[in-house]
């Protein structure tokens, strides 16, 4: 057991440090999310991160032919760590968030096992260089929990697939210029045989995306409708028929964990701030001994959470299976960051139901802002209750339902 | 950064699981729990043999000289089998006092006797009220001309009436400061010391009442300074937080192990219960509890020894953490099991009570939440 950092490790995190305070855009703090999909903003996103790109701080891992930082020759623990620190900084420094996320950690990596020579040297340096964001086609209206008995069909006829269908509760489609996206190629094999994963053009003709306002009143993701859309066969990401396969390799690909846990820890710290500094009955509700016992049990859960994301970097590192690590993560971090915000709003009292709009507004209205918008969390990207069956029948080896 | 046991750790962690399986089995806890000394002879020999009392006693005293963590995974095998004795509280708490306040007569005295089994020892701190803080100690020692005069009462000693030494804590001076406070090394068979067995639902641990009726003892059995009791107190509480935490985590995995081959065999409805989501769900936050808190365990304990400022808040952290866990993953346990894990036939109950001793013990979650609040300045 050993908690620190090498000196390498210390001075790259400087250098990290010394260059976000010189590079993040003055003013980003009041900046709009960019899920409004306001085209200005986009762009300033893409402008950083193809900054961040260019700096070296993305994508390290990534081989040098498809615009990664990384020969056969590099220390793999190293850039390990390195992304790690550039996580937990761009976090503290409150950095604009990677707009092409979605490429860098599931596409990017997914390509990378099972694309084509030619996908990857199309699509690999464009995913970093922010040139392409990449929208997830996944969700239908009647295939959400159940993804794999989605229905949107793509038909092959000659060199194209044929594409009709509906996609929903697609985050960043409003302005993505690229989908991947999962059909069902084969509608007469059992559910999980008959899928394929495509790219998809977001400018190809038959395609309409619709806007869906959120419970937050904002636009955050969409509706996105197929009219015989024509994809070339090209873009056939793996075998015909096993996208469910390479959909799952996606799924399961190493997720930066202490990054979420950076951002938990931000969020407690801005619960305390508000326990400590506001008032209730005349005094600091961090005063009162039942909100005491809460606000301890949410730092426990805080602190176990990260060095829970340590010991799942050590395992990394080791060259350990994280076997069902995402799905605890997903679960209990998801759960923390709502009880976290329902807190702050029941010590803020009356003012914790104030829309941003209102004059009397705490904290520019983050916090009921957030408390919805985490619930969302609880339920994307799987639901609570399906991380739970992944642990139960994966983790635990229960059986698995009729 | 390498957060994680070490080899030579998961080793000692693999062979204590392998050894406590094969000798520490639910029908010898059973029958020490049926008996006064409240631990199993063979099994405390064996743990002797392989030097498991000197875990944290330097090589010069004939210890392992290993660190908290290594207790702590040590102490997580013997939760996990719901093992009697008082390893804990001998090997650990006391041993670690003597370590800490002792001089080098006493240690020369009583760490190689404590390292190999020859002895076990025990803390003697808690009283009728309850109390975990300096106004709890009322038992008083009175100046001799030879040494002291102790008279009071102890309340809530584990295995005192097999240890060989009472590390007992008294009021020198003053009635409820801290620096009133002195330790002595008290022989279990002064004249004048009585030792009541207490009945607890928890049978896997022996708690007594300690009667001390004008005890005397002599200069030399002041441990540390007189007056300088506290501190180390305070130290052997933040020891004794982590170490119960460790022996909750061994108690909840175990019991989620149970209660997972149950639900795969017991069938209702035609179908094995755990194929129900209801059953899933169950186990599953188990997990989600269990796995985080088993990170802040580590950190607790790594930090009794390496990040000594930390130490007292991390130890309440994992206190109040892991020992709801238990608690609450021993419930869960017997209503996965449904009415057969009630019975006194099934071994789940030893977990079930085991964990509430835990959680009430050496103080409860709501004391160290308030602890942590405290100590983070809240």
């Amino acid at each position: 057991m050993d908690l620190s950092f090498n000196q390498n490790e210390i001075a790259f995190r400087g250098e990290v440090r010394r260059w976000l305070q010189r590079n993040i855009p003055r003013r980003e703090r009041k900046a709009v999310p960019a899920e409004f999909g306001d085209p200005k903003r986009i762009a300033e996103l893409r402008a950083w991160q193809r900054k961040l790109y260019e700096a070296g701080y993305l994508a390290m891992s990534w081989p040098k032919q498809y615009g990664g930082r990384a020969d056969p020759d590099t220390d793999k623990r190293q850039t390990l760590m390195r992304q790690t620190i550039v996580a937990e900084e761009t976090l503290k420094a409150r950095a604009p968030s990677v707009i092409g996320m979605m490429g860098v950690q599931m596409v990017g990596p997914t390509l990378m096992q099972y694309g084509t020579e030619a996908q990857k040297r199309t699509f690999l340096p464009r995913i970093l260089d922010a040139e392409h964001i990449w929208c997830q086609g996944y969700s239908e209206p009647g295939s959400g929990s159940d993804l794999a008995s989605l229905k949107t069909r793509a038909e092959l006829v000659g060199d194209f697939f044929i594409v009709n269908g509906q996609k929903v509760w697609t985050s960043n489609a409003q302005f993505a210029d690229w989908m991947f996206c999962l059909t069902r190629t084969d509608p007469s094999a059992p559910k999980h045989n008959g899928i394929s994963y495509i790219l998809i053009d977001m400018k190809t003709p038959g395609i309409t995306v619709r806007p869906l306002v959120q419970m937050t009143g904002d636009k955050g993701f969409n509706e996105v409708f197929f009219e015989d859309v024509r994809v070339p066969r090209e873009n056939l990401v793996g075998e015909l028929n096993q996208g469910w396969q390479v959909a799952n390799a996606t799924l399961s690909h190493e997720r930066n964990m202490l990054g979420s846990t950076t951002r938990t820890q931000q969020m407690f710290e801005g619960l305390l701030h508000v326990a400590r500094t506001r008032r209730r009955g005349g005094k600091p509700p961090s005063t009162d001994p039942l909100i005491r016992q809460r606000l301890a049990d949410l730092a426990i859960r805080v602190e176990s959470m990260k060095y829970h994301s340590y010991r799942q970097l050590t395992d990394l590192l080791r060259g350990r299976s994280p076997g069902i690590a995402a799905s605890v993560n997903k679960l209990v971090s998801t759960e923390l960051n709502h009880a976290i915000c329902a807190l702050a709003i029941e010590v803020l009292g009356d003012y914790g139901v104030l829309d941003r709009k209102s004059r009397h507004v705490v904290d520019r209205g983050i916090w009921p802002y957030e408390f919805m918008f985490t619930l969302g969390l609880i339920i994307g990207g799987g639901t609570s209750q399906i991380q739970k069956n992944i642990i139960s029948e994966r983790g635990l080896g229960m059986p698995k339902g009729s | 950064m390498d957060f994680g046991l070490s080899d030579d750790q998961e080793l000692l962690q693999k062979s204590a699981r392998d050894f406590l399986a094969r000798e520490c089995t639910p029908s010898v806890v059973r029958q020490a729990a049926q008996a006064t000394p409240g631990s199993s002879e063979a099994v405390e020999r064996r743990m002797a043999e392989m030097g498991w009392p000197g875990v944290l006693v330097p090589e010069s005293y004939g210890g392992l000289a290993l660190g908290m963590l290594d207790a702590a995974v040590l102490i997580g095998e013997l939760g996990r089998v719901a093992a009697p004795g008082p390893f804990l509280f001998s090997a650990v708490l006391a041993t670690q006092a003597i370590m800490t306040a002792g001089n080098r007569m006493q240690k020369q005295e009583w760490l190689p006797k404590l390292a190999s089994g020859h002895a076990t020892a025990t803390m003697a701190l808690l009283e009728a009220s309850d109390r975990l803080d300096p106004p709890g100690v009322r038992t008083r020692a009175r100046r001799l001309a030879s040494g002291y005069r102790i008279s009071g009462a102890k309340l809530f000693v584990p295995y005192a009436h097999t240890a060989d030494v009472l590390i007992t804590a008294c009021r020198t001076s003053g009635s409820d400061g801290a620096s009133g406070i002195t330790l002595f090394l008290v022989d279990r068979r002064s004249p004048g010391l009585t030792i009541r067995l207490l009945d607890t639902i928890d049978r896997t641990r022996r708690v007594c009442e300690v009667e001390l009726r004008n005890v005397q003892v002599g200069r030399e059995h002041v441990l540390g300074l007189v007056g300088g009791g506290w501190p180390v107190i305070a130290k052997i509480l933040d020891v004794a937080a982590v170490a119960l935490a460790a022996d909750a985590l061994g108690g909840a995995e175990r019991v989620l192990e149970m209660s997972v081959d149950y639900s795969k065999t017991r069938e209702q409805f035609g179908r094995p219960i755990g194929s129900f989501q209801a059953i899933k769900h169950m186990a599953a936050e188990m997990v989600a509890e269990v796995e985080p808190a088993r990170s802040l365990l580590w950190y607790a304990a790594y930090a009794q020894d390496e990040r000594k400022r930390e130490a007292t808040r991390a130890a309440s952290m994992a206190k109040a953490s892991l020992c709801d866990i238990f608690a609450r993953s021993a419930n869960r346990a017997v209503q996965m099991h449904g009415g057969i894990g009630f019975t006194w036939e099934h071994d789940l109950h030893l977990w079930f009570k085991r964990a509430k001793w835990n959680e009430l013990a050496f103080g409860d979650p709501t004391y160290h939440r308030e602890r942590v609040a405290t100590l983070s300045a809240f």
